[in-house]
């Protein structure tokens, strides 16, 4: 059907237009124009391709560059699984999965992660190791690792194009001086295969490391901010730090109360107000899975009521 | 003993039906019609057509009820709707000098070819409150038009100035101007880009500059040359047949302020412009998007720059409500993750400071 | 969009397009994306298009999945030559076709053997890299050898060669490398396959 031919079609009540949506809600041009940027993202690793980001039917600062990005990958053989937190459940991830199932039928969603080609998350990289196959999208509120050090586009655009990162050097290194500590604890800059630092969105510095060589394609959507960026797989991405104050991820010094799972990200939950709390897994396809196969934790709940 | 908090999906669906209730209110009062808003709110459904970007009235009346009045809320609405349509290509620019014309001020002569047209304004209404609208029965009186005025010609104020050769040229770079929607921004910004930026930006935000530019933050002595507001035609040029055919009428305000003059020894003194345009009936916004422009123009007329309203990458980043309400709304999402990993720096820190030498492994015993 | 074009090329001359764009363009960008992805990898490619002679169903599928009006297409002399084949991707991609490389997002190159430098194109600029051209190379072989690659995407080494391309090739890729992060991208078409060298990567050994 041609453009034309959509908008003639019959109209609504009220003299409205007809209201119809393409699959996946972005129309074909919006797709080539954001494929287009993926392919200069992965080529130039680390770099923040600029694209004319639309707006989505969700917010702003809400997922809309994750969402595009996903939605101009997808197609009717994909497996999609949504993360907010490290969670399929929580009310966001549920709101954009949903929006999936509406717009792209034929695409399968599911919450396991291997199960998934593409995984859209916000603020987690997934516990388990991710395959060679699949696609990680990150959600990203500021894509330029120097905007707080540096507000103006034009000037951190310079810095880029000379790769002069002596300015986020310096703030880590007055982070030192003033507290003992880099006092980054998410969204902590990475330098990816040796040109470009890049923000690697407000995940916890613990899941860094996994960006390192992984076999995924990573790709980052900065709606709001109209930049798309990638890490292709097997790719060298360095945290920022010093000799005398090496990059250290976050240590819990206690396993996950309802899996006892040790070596992973773990959320505090507030159990009562005299100071009672717990730590569980913040990736909870992660947690389920290993509660499915027996793993205890000291807070878990009896098998019968686990699921 | 702990199970996992659940049920997102229930809770969000729970919510929405819950809005949709809110939305509807009490149902023994009418439910409000599509066509009543459009007809009756008409300078909100002007707002949201403006920096909705979109140019349909029943659409932006469609919006303003589902976003239960909520004009931002609504605006997002157009917009990502807006962003679905396909384009068809870009009109010939509107002929504001072929208006029909229904308010016309100026503010810088008594009486202009054409005349004053004072038409529909709360301009010298006093701000009282009319009980006799909280009835559902008043019928207005018919007003007087001004028949004579009908069809005569109303040259442009600014037109009129650059006859004389008093007021610089409308700038132009000569180039076709790009499309802010289908590309992401850059800086510098030309003026075009500035000004679709500016057309689509937060009425609020943009008052708030251009009043300040009143205040001496960047003053441009503005003096409005006219503002006017009424009906233009949309034309496309279609290339199979040579000519651009006319798409219908929508209703714009323009305005032009003439500002502060300059001069050099090359150039005798002229006045210079700030423009605004915006779809619908919207002095305020029109009005401060021409003062914004003038003040963004600074570097072009030599001016120093002092103030925020003539800074371009703080302006025209900042200007997009909807970008705006998205971004600050977010942080309502949850966010443990992030504040877990400060909570557990804060805590170690708290520690060491506590214990110089212990803190760190005594912090991690306490875990 | 189709308004640019020759009087002389109606709808019904013209060789179709794709059957089912939203699926065909889909899988044919996944395809590339994985193929930048791990550069030098073989991806499967397939696609029923039958563009006029000297295009390669392949190149057409690239060009009809990625080119639209933003972005001026270059076509090396071979191509040129047939205006059937202008005619065909102005009328289903709408993209502008440019005799200018430095102004082409994507350059389509029929004969790989007679590349021209690939300074000719648009290398980007220091702010933005990214505005750079795209080069679709139609060749008739992609092998394993003589080339050894590194790089991102690629776990420690991969192969690759390509045939026909220039004696020279090597070292005009070094070359490029040297300008990271500007420079061109190629893809590499041939039945059934696409494979990518962006300009990230280096070779590091020829045999």
């Amino acid at each position: 059907m041609t453009a034309l031919e959509q908008t003639q079609t019959a109209s609504t009540s009220a003299g409205m237009p007809a209201i119809t949506y393409n699959f996946a809600y972005l129309d074909e041009q919006t797709k080539r124009m954001i494929r287009r940027a993926i392919l200069k993202a992965i080529a130039i690793p680390g770099y923040q391709v600029p694209f004319a980001s639309r707006e989505m039917p969700m917010p702003y600062g809400w997922g809309t560059g994750g969402v595009q990005v996903t939605a101009a990958i997808l197609g009717m053989d994909d497996v999609l699984k949504v993360i907010d937190q490290g969670s399929d459940d929580t009310t966001n991830a549920v709101a954009i999965r949903g929006f999936f199932e509406t717009t792209a039928p034929g695409v399968a969603t599911t919450t396991r992660t291997q199960d998934a080609t593409v995984i859209q998350t916000r603020h987690r990289v997934p516990e388990q190791q991710l395959q060679a196959h699949q696609v990680l999208v990150y959600q990203v509120p500021i894509p330029e690792p120097l905007r707080f050090l540096e507000p103006r586009e034009t000037e951190t655009r310079k810095l880029h194009a000379l790769a002069d990162y002596g300015l986020m050097h310096v703030k880590l290194y007055e982070d030192i001086a003033r507290h003992g500590h880099i006092a980054t604890t998410y969204a902590y800059p990475v330098e990816v295969d040796g040109r470009y630092v890049m923000d690697p969105s407000p995940i916890p510095k613990f899941d860094n490391p996994k960006m390192d060589d992984s076999p995924a394609l990573q790709l980052f959507g900065a709606g709001r901010e109209k930049r798309i960026y990638a890490i292709p797989p097997h790719t060298r991405v360095v945290p920022l730090d010093f000799e005398d104050h090496p990059f250290k991820v976050q240590h819990f010094a206690k396993p996950c109360a309802l899996c006892a799972a040790t070596g992973v990200y773990l959320d505090e939950v507030i159990l009562d107000d005299r100071g009672g709390r717990m730590f569980v897994c913040s990736d909870t396809d992660y947690c389920n899975t290993r509660q499915a196969e027996g793993h205890r934790g000291e807070m878990s709940a009896l098998p019968e009521a686990a699921e | 003993m702990y199970v996992a908090v659940k049920g997102g999906e229930t809770a969000i669906r729970n919510a929405h039906a819950l809005l949709a209730e809110t939305r509807r209110g009490d149902t023994s009062v009418p439910e409000i019609g599509i066509d009543q808003i459009s007809e009756q709110l008409t300078l909100a459904v002007d707002r949201v057509m403006s920096e909705g970007s979109l140019y349909d009235r029943p659409l932006a009346s469609l919006a303003i009820k589902q976003a239960r009045g909520d004009l931002i809320e609504a605006i997002f609405l157009v917009r990502a709707f807006r962003t679905t349509l396909p384009r068809f290509g870009y009109c010939e620019p509107v002929d504001t000098a072929q208006m029909r014309v229904e308010r016309r001020i100026s503010a810088t002569y008594k009486d202009i070819p054409g005349g004053q047209v004072l038409g529909p304004t709360f301009d010298y209404t006093h701000r009282l409150l009319d009980p006799t609208l909280a009835g559902t029965t008043t019928e207005p009186p018919a007003p007087a038009r001004a028949e004579t005025e009908d069809g005569a010609p109303m040259p442009r104020v600014t037109d009129l100035l650059g006859d004389e050769g008093l007021i610089e040229a409308a700038p132009s770079t000569g180039e076709y101007p790009r499309d802010l929607t289908r590309e992401p921004l850059s800086f510098p910004a030309d003026r075009p880009l500035r000004l679709q930026n500016l057309a689509r930006g937060d009425e609020g935000f943009l008052l708030s500059l251009g009043y300040s530019t009143q205040r001496g933050y960047a003053r441009t002595h503005p003096f409005v040359g006219e503002i006017r507001f009424g009906e233009v035609e949309v034309e496309l040029f279609v290339e199979e047949l040579g000519f651009a055919v006319p798409l219908g009428p929508i209703n714009v305000t323009e305005c032009q302020m003439v500002t502060q003059f300059k001069g050099s020894s090359a150039e005798p003194p002229k006045f210079t412009r700030g423009y605004g345009l915006v779809f619908g009936q919207s002095e305020r916004k029109a009005m401060s998007v021409a003062l914004v422009d003038r003040a963004l123009r600074f570097k072009e007329l030599g001016e120093e720059q002092s103030a925020p309203a003539q800074d371009e990458e703080f302006v025209l980043s900042h200007s997009d409500n909807v970008q705006a309400t998205g971004f600050v709304e977010h942080l309502k999402l949850p966010h443990y993750v992030d504040f877990q990993a400060e909570l557990d720096l804060v805590r170690r820190m708290r520690a060491e400071h506590t214990d110089p030498v212990h803190g760190d492994a005594r912090q991690e015993a306490a875990e | 969009m189709s308004t640019e074009q020759t009087p002389a090329a109606s709808t019904s001359e013209l060789a179709l397009g794709f059957s089912d764009p939203v699926r065909e363009a889909q899988a044919t960008f996944k395809a590339v994306m994985w193929a930048v992805s791990r550069p030098g990898h073989r991806m499967p490619l397939a696609t029923n298009l039958k563009p006029p002679a000297p295009l390669t169903p392949e190149m057409a599928a690239l060009a009809l999945a990625l080119a639209d009006y933003e972005t001026p297409l270059w076509l090396d002399p071979m191509l040129a030559k047939h205006k059937g084949v202008a005619d065909f991707l102005r009328f289903h991609t709408g993209a502008p076709i440019t005799d200018d490389p430095a102004a082409a997002r994507f350059a389509l190159v029929r004969e790989p053997g007679n590349l021209p430098p690939f300074t000719d194109f648009a290398q980007g600029i220091p702010e933005y890299p990214d505005r750079s051209t795209t080069l679709i190379l139609a060749v008739t072989m992609l092998s394993d050898a003589p080339f050894t690659l590194e790089g991102p995407g690629i776990k420690s080494t991969r192969s690759f060669g390509a045939t026909p391309l220039p004696a020279d090739f090597a070292t005009r890729w070094a070359d490029n490398r040297l300008l990271f992060p500007l420079g061109v991208d190629l893809l590499f078409t041939t039945s059934g396959l696409v494979s990518a060298l962006p300009r990230s990567t280096r070779i590091t050994a020829e045999a």
